[in-house]
């Protein structure tokens, strides 16, 4: 089903099915790709949502301080209601100078917090998904190109992690990892901790689809020709193979940074994040939930921010899978 | 002497803060005359709202959780406590009366207070005659002495405090259920002379022993009646009501006993005719019933809900039927010696005066949810002085070149960094954490914040020295509430550095001063009240003095007086409305 990119080697050449003459003057692969997605507006959207989420989080990364003003740390306990210990003004503390309003108690500006734990939800969600298609496209290739007992050990490893009590390791892990570790410490080691859990626990997923795409990959005659041609195996493998996993490894990269979003909020829900003051979006839902009767603009917040990001790389998943594949759609 | 792991229940209970009946007062301002004082804010703390003599009606309760035990000798709650004199009489018992009055121990089974030998070891009660169980038995010595020493075998009542276990010279009796002599009264610490006088051996001096009396473990207990883990399915009355239904963890209903004598009890009004229990009725559901007023009181007594807080306190006509009880209980913050360089009493000063103490009551709610804590000692504690060792400057908000002055004096001018730990599973105190760490940043002293599972907090982590020590929690974010307004009540567990075991699970974070252990030992052992009461004030002082401990905020709890409830009032025993006292209209 892959349809095959501009790749050097045989793979391109090998494969020419997919229908282009059509077009005036010749277009790669990925140009006709590229103008598929430009044509999908919905995963353009997400795709520019993405684009700015990602530069915001890179800028308050970088300076510490949500919209450039107001430093994430600072209390504004004069803005709060001393006797119900909410924001005075309506909806949340709304104004001018907190855009989305502020923390009941301390009365953090909510703006910044969102801003500050953008960074940490997808510096989190994109390397534990670099780390889980990392392995799980290694495995894959291997269990499906080599087949026999290789391909029996990986698949039995895959089935191995699938079974494993992910969410139930990753509290008990989290408990018990010492202030210092590995040469971390602080929130860099409770970064790295929950990349690792939540990177390495889901490579299975990724390395069954792509052990499943290189099975019938292998049969195919430009595998057959590098073979006969005397290709060594990684050149097979790497040169041959792998390009043409292109296109489902990138989209389910594309998926997997949502779910990847979703389970660093639900770790930091459970408290199982960074610690405070660091703020994650997990954890300001699980502050809210104190609050939600008297202040529920500060749940509606980050529980916009999770869900807005979720959706944005959704859709653009979505339509970047269509417009690699549109046999698929 | 408790030595529960981690806080008693009733510790644990007080986390919301105090007490939460409501009585009643009506809304509307027509029915206002009825009893005097008209509906206003804090209308019942410290005098009667309402006033009644008014009999008859039921008096509708309800208990968002289900009580540790209806048995007497297995409950540990401060409403359970309260709640036990309407259907079973102790030796003593808190009067019920407004104010400070309610602190004060007045006879109940017993006819006047405890007689103690010189040095405090044996204690003698009368009892009063004509006092009958709910089946018209005569009510013996006997029964108060076997009431005692079942309350003794914790493994049949596990939930129950263990002062007397502590304190009587057992010499190994452990359980009227293990005890060979016919009768089952072995226990050599009680005598029972006749069957109108009780006498009580103890191991060592105590001259706060009515404080024991009080305790619902004297409520007599027939032994042909006593079925052991099952009693509290029946349990045998000698209060003016006695249990008519009783479906264990949903609904109980008490009625009145009609072999209860007025003529022998001067504390008790018995109001309402009946009373009804729900229980694991849901929190917000609870105090929406009570401000419609379907329902009397929230019998845990801790207080509204933040949901229900905000409506009660931006509504003027809402809010004058509510009452702002102090109860007794401090939430304050450890600072631990043990952690370098806070094992030098300037270091710990330097955090005293850093402290921003606005932030710290806004952490816990603001004014609401209580009032800035200078000391140890919570005021609603009879004896109880407040002193300032540490003001925080003009605005409470610290007091930085004092604290920068303490840091020079401890050899650290530029601050330095320390660990601070919290209940994961509690929001306030996260905020308090966060509130130092911006606060005493202010004077460089830089802290890590650290949450720990509360359910383990007192076993494993901040009440474990060795952990405390080895993973330097600098300071470790705790509270504590009393078991009974009384220096012992509150102070014994938290500063004695006597009770501080290696093993873990312990409530003293950290104060380890021998001049202070010397100084509880003279209080326990001092026979007259106002002696050792200033003697209390003067642990609270010597604590202060070595800024062991960080005093945050004394806890207040916001009550709601529905409609219709007559006599309301705050007892001081209990920090919650007096449920004794408490009438209907009908």
């Amino acid at each position: 089903m892959t349809a095959p990119m501009d790749v050097p080697g045989a793979a391109a050449r090998a494969v020419p099915e997919a229908v282009f003459t059509r077009a005036i003057g010749a277009r790669s692969l990925r140009q006709i790709s590229w103008l598929r997605l430009k044509r999908d507006r919905v995963a353009m959207a997400g795709g520019a949502v993405i684009l700015l989420l990602v530069v915001t989080a890179i800028l308050a990364g970088i300076l510490d301080r949500g919209f450039g003003v107001i430093p994430v740390g600072t209390f504004h306990q004069d803005l709060i209601d001393p006797d119900l210990q909410i924001p005075k003004a309506p909806f949340g503390g709304i104004s001018p100078s907190h855009l989305l309003g502020i923390e009941p108690t301390n009365g953090r500006d909510l703006l910044a917090r969102i801003f500050a734990g953008s960074w940490i939800s997808l510096l989190i969600a994109f390397v534990a998904t670099m780390l889980s298609v990392a392995i799980g496209t290694l495995l894959g290739v291997l269990a499906g190109y080599f087949g026999g007992w290789v391909d029996t050990l990986i698949s039995r490893l895959m089935d191995v992690f699938l079974a494993f009590p992910l969410l139930v390791f990753a509290l008990a892990l989290a408990g018990v990892v010492p202030d210092r570790a590995f040469g971390l410490s602080g929130d860099l080691l409770r970064i790295a901790l929950l990349i690792f859990i939540i990177g390495f626990f889901n490579w299975p997923y990724v390395g069954r689809i792509i052990r499943g795409q290189t099975l019938s990959l292998r049969e195919r005659e430009f595998i057959d020709a590098a073979r006969s041609l005397g290709a060594r195996q990684s050149h097979i493998l790497f040169r041959e193979l792998l390009p043409n996993l292109t296109a489902p490894i990138l989209v389910y990269s594309t998926l997997l940074i949502p779910t990847n979003i979703l389970f660093e909020a639900a770790l930091s829900f459970l408290g199982v994040g960074v610690r405070p003051p660091t703020p994650t979006w997990g954890g300001m839902l699980s502050d809210a939930t104190h609050y939600y009767q008297i202040d529920p603009e500060f749940m509606l917040v980050p529980g916009l921010a999770i869900f807005v990001t979720v959706l944005a790389f959704n859709l653009f998943g979505d339509g970047l899978r269509d417009a690699l594949d549109p046999r698929a759609r | 002497m408790t030595r529960r792991c981690g806080i008693r229940p009733r510790a644990v209970l007080a986390v919301a803060v105090a007490a939460a009946l409501t009585i009643g007062l009506c809304a509307c301002g027509a029915r206002n005359g009825s009893g005097g004082g008209s509906a206003a804010f804090n209308a019942g703390v410290g005098k009667v709202y309402n006033p009644s003599e008014a009999k008859g009606g039921t008096l509708r309760m309800a208990n968002n959780g289900d009580w540790d035990s209806l048995d007497p000798a297995d409950t540990y709650y401060a409403y359970t406590w309260n709640f036990a004199r309407l259907y079973g009489r102790s030796l003593v018992m808190f009067a019920p009366a407004p104010g400070a009055d309610g602190a004060k121990l007045v006879p109940d089974l017993a006819t006047g207070l405890g007689v103690s030998s010189d040095d405090a070891k044996i204690w003698t009660y009368k009892l009063r005659g004509g006092v009958k169980f709910e089946d018209g038995t005569p009510v013996t010595s006997k029964d108060v002495k076997y009431a005692v020493e079942r309350s003794l075998d914790k493994d049949t009542f596990p939930n129950g405090p263990t002062y007397f276990n502590d304190f009587l010279d057992l010499r190994g009796y452990t359980s009227p259920y293990h005890d060979p002599t016919p009768d089952k009264l072995g226990l050599t610490a009680i005598e029972t002379p006749d069957d109108s006088t009780i006498v009580f051996h103890l191991l060592k001096s105590f001259s706060g022993f009515d404080y024991f009396a009080q305790l619902p473990a004297t409520i007599p207990v027939p032994r042909a009646k006593d079925t052991g883990t099952k009693y509290k399915e029946h349990v045998v009355s000698t209060g003016p009501y006695k249990f008519a239904t009783n479906e264990l963890g949903k609904s109980f209903t008490l009625v009145r006993n009609d072999q209860w004598d007025p003529k022998t009890d001067p504390n008790r009004k018995a109001l309402p005719d009946e009373i009804d229990m729900a229980l694991n009725v849901n929190a917000d559901d609870i105090d929406n019933r009570l401000i419609s007023g379907d329902l009397d009181v929230d019998v845990v007594g801790a207080g509204v809900g933040p949901a229900a807080q905000g409506r009660i306190l931006g509504d003027q006509a809402m809010k004058a039927n509510a009452d702002s009880a102090l109860v007794a209980r401090t939430w304050y913050t450890a600072i631990n010696g043990d952690v370098a360089p806070l094992g030098d009493v300037h270091c710990r000063r330097a955090v005293e005066y850093a402290t921003d103490k606005v932030g710290y009551q806004n952490a816990y709610g603001g004014p609401t949810g209580g009032d800035i804590a200078t000391n140890l000692l919570p005021p609603v504690i009879p004896g109880a002085e407040k002193f300032n060792p540490y003001p925080a400057g003009g605005d409470n908000h610290g007091d930085l070149a004092k604290a920068r002055d303490e840091l020079r004096q401890c050899g650290q001018p530029s601050g330095f960094s320390t660990t601070i730990s919290y209940r994961a599973e509690r929001p306030k105190e996260k905020a308090t954490a966060e509130a130092l760490q911006q606060s005493l940043a202010r004077v460089g002293i830089n802290l890590t914040i650290k949450p720990f599972p509360t359910g383990d907090y007192a076993k494993l982590y901040a009440g474990k020295p060795d952990y405390a020590k080895n993973n330097g929690l600098g300071l470790m974010v705790y509270g504590w509430g009393a078991d009974w307004p009384d220096g012992f009540g509150f102070l014994s567990q938290i500063v004695d550095s006597r009770v501080i075991r290696a093993s873990g699970g312990n409530t003293n974070l950290g104060v380890k001063d021998p001049a202070v252990d010397e100084l509880v030992d003279k209080a326990v052992t001092t026979a007259d009240a106002a002696g050792r009461e200033k003697i209390w004030v003067d642990v609270d002082k010597k604590v202060m003095d070595d800024a062991y401990i960080l005093p945050g905020i004394w806890a207040k709890g916001l009550l709601y007086r529905p409609k219709d409830l007559t006599n309301v009032f705050v007892s001081d025993g209990f920090q919650m409305y007096d449920y004794l006292a408490l009438g209907v209209k009908k």
